[in-house]
């Protein structure tokens, strides 16, 4: 149905006058989706530039243990005496590689097997959903504790936890949008004319994943975000002394009466960068499809 | 009715078994084993030593085998005891599952009766401030973790409150009133993210609702605005909210993992989280089991609630 829906837009865009600048003048009126990119924005470049415009080693224990926020350390010093501010723009690299990382195990494993299904149905499709369902039967977080869990505690380990986790809802959305591309017109017509299998997926099938999938994609950046923090919240994700907002979380709990604000600056950032991709998620599915709504 | 709710059971089967696969397959598929992690430190545990105790604790069998074992075990009742602390599982069990079950049970109270007043609320002052304070509300509840929602809770109970949370668990039927008072920050931590969801579609849901031609016909017969939003429109936009609060049990029971292991409660998530440390299999296997069994079991209820919602699902 979605699909449908982008594929007549697209057709209305072509025979429409002005198809240039609708897009960007609808991404304007957008204020949320604008705010949600703005936030993004900001994160990406405080994890990117962060090392090079606060020059302090996130790993240094040269300052006083648990010092509070002064002109030295806007973020105050952690229990090792390592900079808080410092920490916490690792932190953001940290989340975002693992976020993105993460994501794209998902959109693979789930794409490759929607495609699969919604392609080849019958016994494959059949095959595929079974394995969809049984994973959708155990809670997320759940199987990403076993997983990384028992793969061994690390980042590399709660990155391919995560992309597990959330590849069945990618296989999920793909296959469905699949079965109704391969059902319109000119992929039939595509296909009787003897179009190859691979033509008729990389011409017809991918251009039309593309809208749903970017879609599930910032949801799932923001959830992955989520996951990974909660992961090294238990000490099943990122090790010290290697920081993570997830951990450095962990860690403040021990000296929350000497550093509450310790417990104060992780949080205020993972939940910014959630934010932020929710809203960038709500504005993209205002711009791009919006009978995604319910999605 | 009675057609669909057994062709509903009857898939709950197959469900359950590929679960209950998944977990097994995961927990004994990837490196690492208890006896590795018992013997840790004991340099001097030759590989025969590791060996004799595998063939003790049954691991040596062939995995089907085990696999079959598990199975019958957990069908009989016969759940076997902790590879490290010798408990049996079932007692483990009867301690954590209340603990979770209340949890949740004051989570999903929690969310329903302030997320579906303020859902409709919103939507029924659609563009003013009310509405604009709730939209806002429900984003940052999606977005604020809460693990760190509880740390925070913490933080200001112990700073503010002088409030540190009791060490051990108190059962409601010994005391009610303290029981409350220790579950209640942990249940609304886990509550808030389930609260925003349902206010959300609620929100959504009315709105259409409220668009629709049957609601102007109400209107026009002349019924009173309050009969209008509770009887005509609400009752209609309760599907969605429910499959909502099924849907997210999971999350749910993933929040109560993260919680339970914050504040100390010894539920079925702290216990997973506990074995999983230990590489206590038995352990690891049954709670995360039951933990999926039970999410499993939600999204069936939810399935046969939509037949008395809605009657005209069930026949089709």
């Amino acid at each position: 149905m979605s699909v449908t829906s982008t594929a007549l837009r697209a057709d209305a865009a072509v025979v429409g006058p002005r198809r240039r600048s609708r897009p960007l003048r609808r991404a304007l009126s957008n204020p949320i989706g604008l705010a949600g990119a703005a936030i993004i924005f900001a994160t990406v470049v405080a994890a990117a530039l962060g090392p090079v415009a606060w020059r302090v080693d996130y790993a240094s224990e040269a300052a006083r243990r648990l010092l509070p926020p002064s002109a030295a350390h806007p973020m105050g010093t952690d229990e090792l005496g390592r900079d808080e501010l410092a920490r916490v723009l690792h932190g953001a690299w940290v989340s975002l590689e693992v976020g993105i990382i993460a994501v794209v195990i998902a959109f693979v494993l789930g794409g490759a097997a929607g495609i699969l299904a919604g392609f080849y149905r019958g016994r494959t499709d059949a095959v595929v959903m079974r394995t969809i369902d049984v994973m959708f039967a155990v809670p997320g977080l759940v199987l990403a504790i076993l997983i990384s869990g028992l793969l061994g505690p690390s980042r590399v380990n709660a990155m391919i936890a995560i992309g597990i986790v959330y590849a069945p809802a990618f296989g999920r959305v793909v296959r469905g949008s699949a079965l109704s591309v391969m059902s319109l017109p000119h992929v039939e017509a595509a296909r009787s004319l003897g179009a190859s299998d691979a033509r008729i997926i990389a011409r017809h099938l991918v251009p039309n994943l593309i809208a749903p999938v970017l879609i599930l994609t910032t949801a799932y950046l923001s959830t992955a975000i989520l996951t990974e923090a909660a992961l090294s919240f238990l000490g099943l994700g990122t090790q010290p002394p290697e920081p993570s907002w997830g951990s450095m979380l962990n860690a403040s709990r021990s000296y929350m009466e000497l550093a509450p604000w310790l417990a104060v600056y992780p949080g205020v950032a993972i939940m910014l960068v959630v934010l932020g991709f929710n809203f960038l998620g709500d504005g993209l599915r205002d711009l791009l499809d919006p009978q995604l709504r319910e999605v | 009715m009675t057609r669909y709710v057994a062709g509903r059971l009857l898939l709950v089967i197959p469900t359950l078994l590929g679960m209950s696969l998944l977990i097994f397959a995961l927990v004994r598929l990837l490196p690492g084993d208890v006896v590795d992690a018992m013997l840790t430190g004991d340099v001097g545990a030759s590989a025969g030593a590791k060996a004799a105790v595998r063939r003790a604790l049954g691991l040596a069998d062939p995995l089907p085998v085990q696999y079959v074992k598990l199975i019958e075990g957990v069908l009989s009742g016969r759940l076997g005891a902790s590879l490290t602390s010798g408990e049996p599982i079932s007692g483990i069990m009867a301690r954590a599952i209340p603990i979770t079950g209340e949890l949740a049970v004051l989570a999903v109270v929690l969310a329903t009766a302030v997320g579906i007043p303020l859902g409709v609320l919103s939507a029924v002052r659609r563009n003013t401030w009310a509405d604009l304070i709730a939209r806002i509300a429900g984003l940052a509840g999606l977005s604020v973790p809460n693990f760190w929602f509880a740390t925070l809770a913490l933080l200001v109970g112990s700073l503010v409150f002088h409030w540190i949370p009791p060490v051990t668990w108190i059962p409601p039927w010994q005391d009610l009133w303290g029981n409350l008072r220790q579950m209640a920050i942990p249940a609304v931590a886990i509550s808030v993210y389930l609260m925003a969801n349902v206010m959300r579609m609620t929100r959504g849901t009315m709105l259409e609702v409220l668009g629709l031609d049957y609601i102007r016909t109400a209107r026009a017969k002349g019924a009173s605005a309050r009969s209008v939003v509770f009887r005509h429109a609400l009752r209609n936009s309760l599907i969605p909210v429910i499959t909502v609060i099924g849907f997210q049990v999971g999350n749910l029971m993933g929040g109560a993992t993260v919680v339970e292991v914050i504040f100390g409660l010894p539920g079925m998530g702290y216990t997973l989280v506990q074995g999983i440390f230990g590489r206590d299999y038995p352990v690891i296997e049954i709670s995360a089991m039951f933990l999926a069994a039970v999410f499993v079991f939600i999204n069936l209820l939810v399935d046969l609630l939509y037949g008395v919602v809605d009657p005209r699902i069930a026949p089709a």
